[in-house]
This record gives C-alpha cells, sequence and structure tokens, in this order.
C-alpha cells in the first residue's frame, strides 16, 4: 500500500490495511475513517484516511500517535455477468495494450481499476454492445512510453489473427504519448487488411465525467463495423468539443499538443474520415478491405536511431551514435539540414554501411536537399531525403525495412518509395 | 413565535469566493460580459463499479446530457478541461488556513484535493474540486458558542446563463474560483441568530482582504428543521437581509405541512393511486386560455383526483404556501408549466360549471381535491404522476428537500436533498502539506480582525463603536477606511455609508456605482470648496437618479454653488443667535418653528433639506 518507515511500522504493528475503517489518534485527536493508499507526493509522515463526509485528509503519525482498526475491509466479490452474442451484429476484437480506456472507480477507496477483461470493457461501455459483438483480449498491460518492438510485433500478429478469423475490424485502445508510432509500425507490418485496426486512445482519462474515451471508442468501433476501409488508423476527437471524431492514416499522424483533446492531427493529409455519432463520412483517399487473409511481416532491427539537430550539434555525438546501428533518421532544420560540420562525419557512416535519411524538423512540408550548398553536400556524402515522411513514421519504418533486407541499396529502395501511404508527392495549397 | 418550544435547528454553509485567482490555474477571479469561442460537450456517470450500471439512468443522461460552454478571452485550457490542473493555489489555500485559525479550528496535516461528482454540466471536467481543511472550530456570538463543523476549500461552478430543451448554456469564467466554504452546527436556535452568525462570518472572511466583493461573491446555504418537521436546505442565500426571513417562512411553512398532515391523518387519507382522466371534452368550448391552447395544439386536458385533500393545497389565510405551490414544482420537473388545483378553482379563466364538471367526472366529493394539467399527453400524464407522488408525501409531514431562495423570501422546490457525494481523489494535484512552519507564518501574519478593527477606528478615527461595527458588517470598512484617512473627515465618510447611501437604497433605488472612485472626487471637490457638506445627500441622489457621477454636472443639475450653502450659514446663525433662549428652552426640538423662520428668508433659493442639515447641526452646537 505504500507506506514505509514510522508510518508503514505503525499500520503493520495495528494490522492495519487499506480499505480498513480506522481510527487514527494524533494531538489529541481522534478521527476515523477507511484507510487510504499512500499518495505518491504525499509526506512520509502522512497516512491518508477517508473521513466519513468522503473527504480524504492527511493525518501526521509522527510523536505520540496511534492507530486502531475499527473493522476490516469487506470484499464483494463483482457480479459475473456473460456478454451477449447478437447474430445481427458483426464481431468486433478489441485487444488492449495498457491504456485505461475504460476504468471503474470504488468510491470506497478510491481507487481506479481499468477493465481489463471483455466483460469488464463492455459492461463499463455497454453503448459497444449496441453496436457490435465484443471480442476482447488484453495483451499486456503496460504505459505507452514502455512499449517496445516485441510489443508491436505481438500486437501485430494478434490483430491479423481477429481479422483472420472473422471479426469485422480490430480495435487497439492505446496510450497516446507513442500511439503515432504503434500505428506505424502497424501500417507497415500488416498487408492485405480485410478490416480497419483501429488505434483508439483518450485525452482526459476515462475515471471522469468529461472523458473522451467513450466517444472515441465508439467512433472506432463504428468505423470497424460500418465502414470498408482497410487501413490501419488512429481515431481521435477532432475539435475540443464532443461532436465528432477523426480517422487518421497510421503514417501520417502525429500528436500534436500535449493535452487537449484534439492532439492528433494528420499531417500534410486530410484525415481518412470523419465520425459524428453514426455517420461516417470518408474525406480522402484510402484503402479498401483486402479479401485477406491478412499478412503479417513483423520483422524489425532495433539497431535505428532517430536524431534531431539543433546549432551547436557535436561532430561526436553523431559518430558515438552512428557507430553503434545500422540506420539513423535525421530531423533536420527547414528543408532537412544539417550544420556543415555534420557533413564528414555523415559519409563515414554511409561509408560504413549505415543508412542516413533526413527529415525535417517542421513536420509540414517536405526536405529538398538540391536547395543549399549544404543540402547537396549532404547528399553528396550518401544522406537520402525522405520528402514529407515524418521523422517519427521514418523512424519505424527504417526498423522495419531493415528487418526485412539488409542491402544497402534495397533499403535506401524501399525508404523512398510509398509503402503505406506514408510520404505523398503533391501536397494540396 | 417561540423558537425554543418549535425545537427549532438551523445551521449555516457559507460560500465565500476569493479574489486570490483561479484555484488550480493561473487565470484571474473575473466575470466579465464579452464572451469568445464556444464548445459543447456531453458528460457520463463514472462507473462505480462491476455490475452497478443502471442503463436506463445512463440513456437518460445521454439523452439530455448537452452542454454548451462559453469560454471567455481570460479562459484557459484548465477551465476548459482541456490541460491537467496546475498545483493548488499557496494563497487560497493560505487564505482558508488563516480562517481556520481564526475559527479556532484543528487543521488537517495534509490537504488532499477530492473530485465530487457534479454531473450537471456546471464543471467541465464533470467534478467539483474540493478539499477539507480543518474541523472542529467555533464562534462565539453574545456569549453563546457556535460550532464550526467544517472549513472546506472548493472550486466554484461555471455560471449556468441559460437552458433549452437538451441543452444548457454555461460560460466559464466563474469556473474555478476558489470558495472557501464554511459549515456550521445546526446550533443557531432564532431566524436573527442565523443573520448575525452569517455577518460575523462574512466580517471574518472579508478582513483577510483576499475575498471577492459584490453580489454573488458570498452564499449561504441554510439547513432548518423544527421539532416534527424535516431538514430542508435553502441553498444559495445572495442576500444577507432575507437570510432570517428564509428560516422565518421555513418554519411557518413546515407547520402549515404539519397542520396538513394531521388534517389528512384525521380525515383518514391513504396514499393515492394516480387515476389520470381525460376531461378535455369538459374544456371544448372553454375560455380559459391554458387548456384552450393545450387542445389546439394537439393536447389536452388531464386531472387526477386527491381522495381527502381539500383545503390543504391553498395558500393558508395568512399567506403561507400549502401543497399547492410544491405539487406544481414537482409537475414541472417532468416539462409542463404548471398546474390548477380545485382549492383554486374556479379562476384562472375556468368557470364553476367546468370545475364542477371535472369533479362530477373524477367522482369528488366534499373532501376531496384534484389536479388539472393541460398539455401533451404523455408528458401530462408523467407530471401527475409527479404531483400525486408529492402529496402521498404529505400524509407523512414534511418531505426533505432542496428549495430555492426567491427574492420575495418564499422559497420553492428544486429537487430532493442530495445523496451522498460520490467523492475520490484527484490525483494530478499534489497534497499541501500543513505542518508547523506553515502554521507558524500564518499566525505571524494574520489580519487585523473585526474587532480590532473597532477599536482601531474608535481610538484613531474617533468614530463611535457603533458606527464601527456597522461599518464593518456592512462591509463598507475597507473604503472607508481609504476615503476617510485621505481626506480627513472620517465622520462625512462614516456618514456616506451609514446614512446616506442606505437612504437612498431604502428608497428602492441602486446606489452600487456610488463606488470608492466617485465618492474620492465627491470629497476632494468638498475639499476644494465646491460646495458645503450638507449638500451631499442632494448630490448623492442627482447622481443615482441621473446616472451620471459626475460632480460639477450635479452641481449644475441641483442648481446648487458654494455661495448658497454660505447664504444659508450665515441667516442660519443669525437666527440661532437671535433665538438661543427659545432653542436651550425647547431643545431639539427647536428645529420646526426655526425652519419656518429661515424658510421666510430663503424659500426658492435654496433646497429646504439642505437648510434642515445646516439648521440643525448649529442646533446641536448650541445645546450641551
Ligand atoms: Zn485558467
Amino acid at each position: 500500500m505504500g507506506y514505509a518507515g514510522h508510518v508503514g511500522r505503525l499500520l503493520e504493528e495495528a494490522d492495519a490495511a487499506v480499505g480498513d475503517e480506522v481510527e487514527v489518534t494524533r494531538r489529541g485527536r481522534t478521527h476515523r475513517g477507511i484507510l487510504m493508499p499512500h499518495h505518491d507526493f504525499s509526506d512520509d509522515a502522512i497516512v491518508t484516511v477517508k473521513l466519513s463526509s468522503g473527504y480524504n485528509v492527511g493525518l501526521c503519525l509522527e510523536g505520540e500517535s496511534k492507530v486502531r482498526v475499527v473493522s476490516k475491509k469487506l470484499t464483494k466479490d463483482p457480479i459475473r455477468r456473460s456478454l451477449p452474442t447478437d447474430e445481427s451484429k458483426k464481431d468486433v476484437a478489441f485487444i488492449g495494450t495498457g491504456g485505461t480506456i475504460a476504468s471503474y472507480v470504488d468510491y470506497r477507496t478510491g481507487a481506479v481499476h481499468p477493465a481489463k477483461s471483455a466483460e469488464e470493457l463492455a459492461f463499463s461501455v455497454p453503448e459497444l454492445m449496441d453496436v457490435c459483438n465484443v471480442r476482447a483480449r488484453v495483451l499486456y498491460s503496460i504505459y505507452s512510453e514502455n512499449m517496445e518492438v516485441n510489443h508491436w510485433q505481438e500486437l501485430a500478429r494478434a490483430a491479423a489473427s481477429e481479422l483472420n478469423s472473422g471479426a469485422s475490424g480490430a480495435v487497439v485502445p492505446h496510450g497516446t504519448d507513442t500511439m503515432g508510432f504503434t500505428s506505424a509500425a502497424l501500417s507497415f507490418m500488416l498487408g492485405r487488411l480485410s478490416g480497419p485496426v483501429v488505434c483508439v486512445g483518450s485525452q482526459r482519462s476515462s475515471d471522469r465525467p468529461s472523458s473522451d474515451a467513450t466517444m472515441n471508442l465508439l467512433a472506432a468501433t463504428r468505423l470497424c463495423v460500418s465502414s470498408d476501409i482497410g487501413e490501419v488508423v488512429v481515431v481521435m476527437h477532432g475539435d475540443i468539443s464532443d461532436t465528432y471524431c477523426v480517422a487518421h492514416r497510421g503514417v501520417k499522424v502525429r500528436k500534436m499538443h500535449s493535452s487537449r483533446r484534439d492532439a492528433f492531427r494528420s499531417v500534410d493529409i486530410d484525415p481518412v474520415a470523419r465520425v459524428e455519432g453514426s455517420e461516417i463520412s470518408l474525406l480522402s483517399g484510402y484503402s479498401k478491405r483486402a479479401a485477406g487473409p491478412v499478412e503479417v511481416r513483423d520483422k524489425m532491427s532495433e539497431r535505428v536511431s532517430m536524431l534531431y539537430f539543433y546549432p551547436g550539434f557535436e561532430p561526436e555525438h553523431f559518430e558515438m551514435i552512428s557507430g553503434n546501428v545500422e540506420g539513423l533518421i535525421i530531423a533536420g532544420t527547414g528543408l532537412g539540414h544539417v550544420s556543415e560540420k555534420l557533413v564528414k562525419p555523415i559519409s563515414k557512416a554511409v561509408k560504413n554501411g549505415v543508412f542516413v535519411g533526413v527529415t525535417t524538423q517542421c513536420l509540414y512540408g517536405a526536405v529538398n536537399l538540391n536547395v543549399y550548398s549544404t543540402g547537396r553536400d549532404m547528399i553528396s556524402a550518401g544522406a537520402v531525403p525522405l520528402g514529407n515522411m515524418l521523422p517519427e513514421t521514418a523512424y519505424v519504418k527504417l526498423m522495419w525495412v531493415l528487418g526485412q533486407t539488409k542491402d544497402p541499396s534495397e533499403v535506401a529502395a524501399m525508404m523512398v518509395k510509398d509503402l503505406a501511404g506514408e510520404t505523398t508527392s503533391r501536397r494540396s495549397v | 413565535m417561540d423558537y425554543r418550544t418549535l425545537g427549532l435547528k438551523v445551521g449555516i454553509e457559507v460560500h465565500q469566493q476569493l479574489n486570490t485567482g483561479k484555484f488550480f490555474c493561473s487565470c484571474e477571479s473575473d466575470l466579465v460580459e464579452e464572451h469568445g469561442d464556444e464548445f459543447v460537450r456531453r458528460l457520463r456517470p463514472t462507473q462505480s463499479e462491476m455490475g452497478e450500471i443502471d442503463r436506463a439512468a445512463l440513456m437518460e443522461a445521454e439523452k439530455k446530457l448537452q452542454f454548451r460552454y462559453e469560454a471567455v478571452e481570460s479562459s484557459c485550457l484548465v477551465e476548459a478541461d482541456e490541460e491537467p490542473p496546475h498545483d493548488a493555489n499557496r494563497l487560497a489555500i493560505e487564505t482558508a488556513l488563516e480562517m481556520s485559525y481564526v475559527l479556532r479550528a484543528t487543521p488537517v496535516d495534509e490537504i488532499h484535493i477530492m473530485r465530487k461528482m457534479v454531473i450537471d454540466g456546471s464543471n467541465t471536467t464533470g467534478f467539483q474540486r474540493t478539499a477539507l481543511v480543518a474541523t472542529d472550530g467555533y464562534i462565539e456570538l453574545d456569549g453563546k458558542r457556535i460550532t464550526i463543523e467544517a472549513i472546506s476549500l472548493e472550486e466554484d461552478a461555471a455560471r449556468k446563463m441559460s437552458e433549452s430543451g437538451s441543452e444548457v448554456l454555461y460560460r466559464i469564467d466563474r469556473l474555478g474560483i476558489p470558495l472557501v466554504e464554511i459549515a456550521t452546527g445546526p446550533e443557531i436556535s432564532t431566524p436573527d441568530e442565523a443573520k448575525r452568525v452569517a455577518a460575523r462570518l462574512g466580517s471574518l472572511l472579508r478582513a483577510t482582504r483576499r475575498v471577492r466583493r459584490g453580489i454573488g461573491t458570498i452564499r449561504e446555504d441554510l439547513n432548518i428543521s423544527i421539532s416534527g418537521g424535516a431538514r430542508v436546505e435553502v441553498k444559495g442565500v445572495q442576500e444577507l437581509r432575507l437570510l432570517p426571513v428564509y428560516v422565518d417562512t421555513e418554519i411557518r411553512r413546515q407547520l402549515a405541512l404539519l397542520e396538513v398532515k394531521d388534517l389528512l391523518r384525521r380525515r383518514g387519507a391513504v396514499d393515492v393511486v394516480c387515476a389520470v382522466e381525460d376531461v378535455s371534452e369538459v374544456f371544448s368550448g372553454s375560455k380559459c386560455r391554458v387548456t384552450e391552447s393545450a387542445i389546439r395544439s394537439g393536447g389536452g386536458v388531464y386531472a387526477a383526483k386527491l381522495p381527502r385533500f381539500a383545503g390543504t393545497l391553498a395558500r393558508t389565510d395568512d399567506g403561507i404556501l400549502r401543497l399547492g405551490a410544491d405539487l406544481a414544482a414537482h409537475a414541472r420537473v417532468a416539462g409542463v408549466r404548471g398546474l390548477f388545483h380545485s382549492d383554486e378553482l374556479p379562476g384562472y379563466g375556468i368557470t364553476e360549471e367546468e370545475a364542477a364538471a371535472v369533479a362530477a367526472r373524477l367522482g369528488v366529493e366534499d373532501e376531496d381535491a384534484f389536479v388539472l394539467i393541460a398539455d401533451e399527453r404523455a408528458r401530462a400524464e408523467a407530471a401527475i404522476q409527479r404531483a400525486v407522488e408529492r402529496a402521498n408525501a404529505a400524509i407523512d409531514g414534511v418531505p426533505e428537500e432542496t428549495r430555492a431562495p426567491l427574492p420575495d423570501g418564499s422559497t420553492v422546490y428544486s429537487r430532493p436533498l442530495p445523496g451522498k457525494a460520490r467523492m475520490y481523489p484527484e490525483t494530478d494535484v499534489r497534497p499541501i502539506r500543513v505542518d508547523d512552519d506553515v502554521l507558524q507564518s500564518i499566525r505571524l501574519n494574520l489580519p487585523e480582525l473585526p474587532e480590532e478593527r473597532v477599536s482601531r477606528f474608535v481610538r484613531e478615527l474617533n468614530l463611535s463603536e457603533g458606527q464601527a461595527e456597522a461599518l464593518i458588517d456592512d462591509g463598507v470598512d475597507e473604503e472607508f477606511e481609504l476615503l476617510a484617512s485621505s481626506f480627513g473627515g472620517p465622520q462625512v465618510v462614516a456618514r456616506i455609508y451609514l446614512q446616506v447611501l442606505p437612504e437612498i437604497s431604502k428608497q428602492g433605488r441602486d446606489v452600487s456605482s456610488v463606488d470608492v472612485g466617485v465618492l474620492k472626487l465627491l470629497l476632494e471637490k468638498l475639499n476644494d470648496g465646491a460646495f458645503a457638506k450638507e449638500a451631499i445627500p442632494d448630490i448623492l441622489l442627482w447622481m443615482v437618479d441621473n446616472d451620471v457621477y459626475d460632480v460639477d454636472r450635479a452641481l449644475d443639475g441641483i442648481g446648487l454653488r458654494t455661495a448658497d450653502i454660505e447664504m444659508v450659514r450665515e441667516v442660519c446663525d443669525r437666527i440661532v443667535r437671535e433665538r438661543e433662549d427659545f432653542i436651550r428652552k425647547r431643545g431639539e426640538a427647536s428645529l420646526g418653528p426655526l425652519m419656518g423662520v429661515v424658510m421666510k428668508e430663503l424659500r426658492g433659493k435654496v433646497d429646504g433639506k439642505i437648510i434642515s442639515a445646516v439648521l440643525s447641526e448649529r442646533i446641536r452646537q448650541l445645546l450641551p
């Protein structure tokens, strides 16, 4: 329960556990309430108690203080309910990765439990059952910033197997921080998609009434049931209002705000679709559902790095990185530039067989290394301009390409070629 | 009334807005007139535990919940619930701790911010952030101890601007302003004491100098009960002077309901089974506008019998509300405009014959009553159902409920008493440690308390104790001090605040535009000798009447110049000298006769009120 030191010992001696009703006496005053878990930022000398008024208060257990258990916590078994199946509805697979897209609040202790099983998910957002038959499984439970290559691979295989066993689409509830990386990885790994694979998240957690989770989840589900999209997309709010959601192509989407509901934006292209209630409007060209079965090509190289150029970037730092990888993506300034000091280290890396791809920190627009002399020197050194590919997408793509081939000219050819809509030759006004 | 015999118990919760800036973001606590962008949200109750989902409630929520929010220029992403809250406002915390100290309460050792679920849209998050700061304090008032059960800090809600159909419009300028909430125990035992407790808490809060001022910045909730009655909450009282009125009204209302209960019991009333009859045809040719328009727009007229309820619905002879108003308020929850009941018929365009025909259709006998609603069928039926449920509650006596205060001193049913609040921790905000260092610095930096200020005003500004107390109770002590010290005439300023302005507002005029700035200019002109102090009431009255706050224009407006006052003074001085013996003999009563003498010389030249003011001052100067 997180209490350490003196407080931990006092609680242990009193045999008090979180959820028990306790009496805490300090400074001659006694408070009765339910013992709460230790708050991460709470002082070490403090025990947190929920009073009968509902308020939590922190009480200091220094000096003469006592804790007594009044009654032990009652454990209540949750009511088990089985999911309904409706022949007339399509199956949608929900593949959990650890985000709290749906959760329950235990008002007794204040603890928030994420919905883990299919039943918990479906019954916490019962509207889902009006739209589809819920098939759900939890692959793993991690924060999205802790995602690694093996998680993407596992996810790709799970999505393919769900689609190949009849699901009309796969919804992947995901933490938003790295959702764009995951959607890009899935985009390259999955071929001949027989339905959409929809990454969906929430910017306001599901333990609050104003959460965007339910609306995003419902929009994702509707896309699986009622659209003919056969792509990996990210579905989030289109606006700060709860009016419509937007589906973004998995390789062209980026989180552009740390907290707003409409943080995700399609960069340099229009979104794929707009979902307002049960209305789906398709906004730009997209790949339709293929006949399947879905193919998985999930091999990736982890010896890839991404480097953000800035004034004063030390050539030695470049060499420390390039000496340890098979490929490197540079997010350069403007049209894709780095300082002239880096030209020689780039040339050296390329000679050593390291692929060096160039993208822009501007995110919007394409790189062009023909315009200025530094750019031309970078090209001569062997750097490969990657058009308007997002730096993160280029990084994920390079990992994937290096998983398919190690041949430098094949790598370069695949990196430049548009495989999943990650680069566009035209950028409209 | 003998409140002790009645078993009157009143508790007060005072909610005071602070001017410290918002509780969880860096915005100012200001309300504004213009708004900018809007956004729309829906709220959804957070699921509590497995298996507790009420689909019906959820659908109800879905159908109704659409909230439109007006952002203002100063709104930020925190208020729009587009950014996590920042750390709690330190000044607001300190103010609450100051109040805890002043109220002799014991602070908690660490303040934890909670989320109190509120899904009526008044908070963009769907919860109100609130924290308990201290418990177990007290104040002493005329030797009696009133306990302070809790001192909390919470964020104020968004301002509701309008409501139409399924959408409620809020403005988020007020959202997030810190409120100090002080809750007393139920030991207040008279209506007047309720006012004095509230005034005392208000003056202590103002003493911190960190409170917002003006209408709506301090609000009181009253919890009122009498023996045999029930706890009723009158929520959101904004005018201190009406506090005792609401308490008194509520006592009378509960007494009237207890009489109703006795009457119903004597008659052997039992729970009414709701049976709605369509009586539209009775009204097919009616002149009543309400029934006519309902029938014309495709609805009808529906009625239900309330056996044994005759005479329990109308107001008492003293005008005290009985069941009728409450039945109507409950019916309105279902969306109808109102209802008619048999105690008030014939009336409202419904004839005696029509009322009798309805009664006949329902089989109403002497002791029975009925209610009547003209509206669309389903809505009318739902409304009658609610009215019947309320009528049935009357057989048991007074129901616990929340009532809204009205400006005329009465109250109207608003909703059942809220159940226990659903609260869970606000994990996005760090708890605030209240250790000895913090408390020590609070103690060392305490504001000047009202008692101290009274004695200072008496000592330094030569006010009487009564004047000083009145200034503080009225909440104008700060303004007073500002003006009194810069223009040297505490008595003149005290008179403006304690007599002149109250008198003008007693005449039903709004004096809120007469602020410190206006008075400052006025007093500067007085210092310059532009007019005499006796002219102040006339000048201020002219300003308020014309809504023009310019001293020169006011002087032109009332046609008054210093020369006139000089003349008045000369004449008064002379007459007072001449009639000294008479004045000594008659005392202040000599004013009347002498006025006649002075007026003979000055009639038509100067306003009588000014003459009277000068003359009475001269007379008083002469008397011991
Ligand atoms: Zn703000």
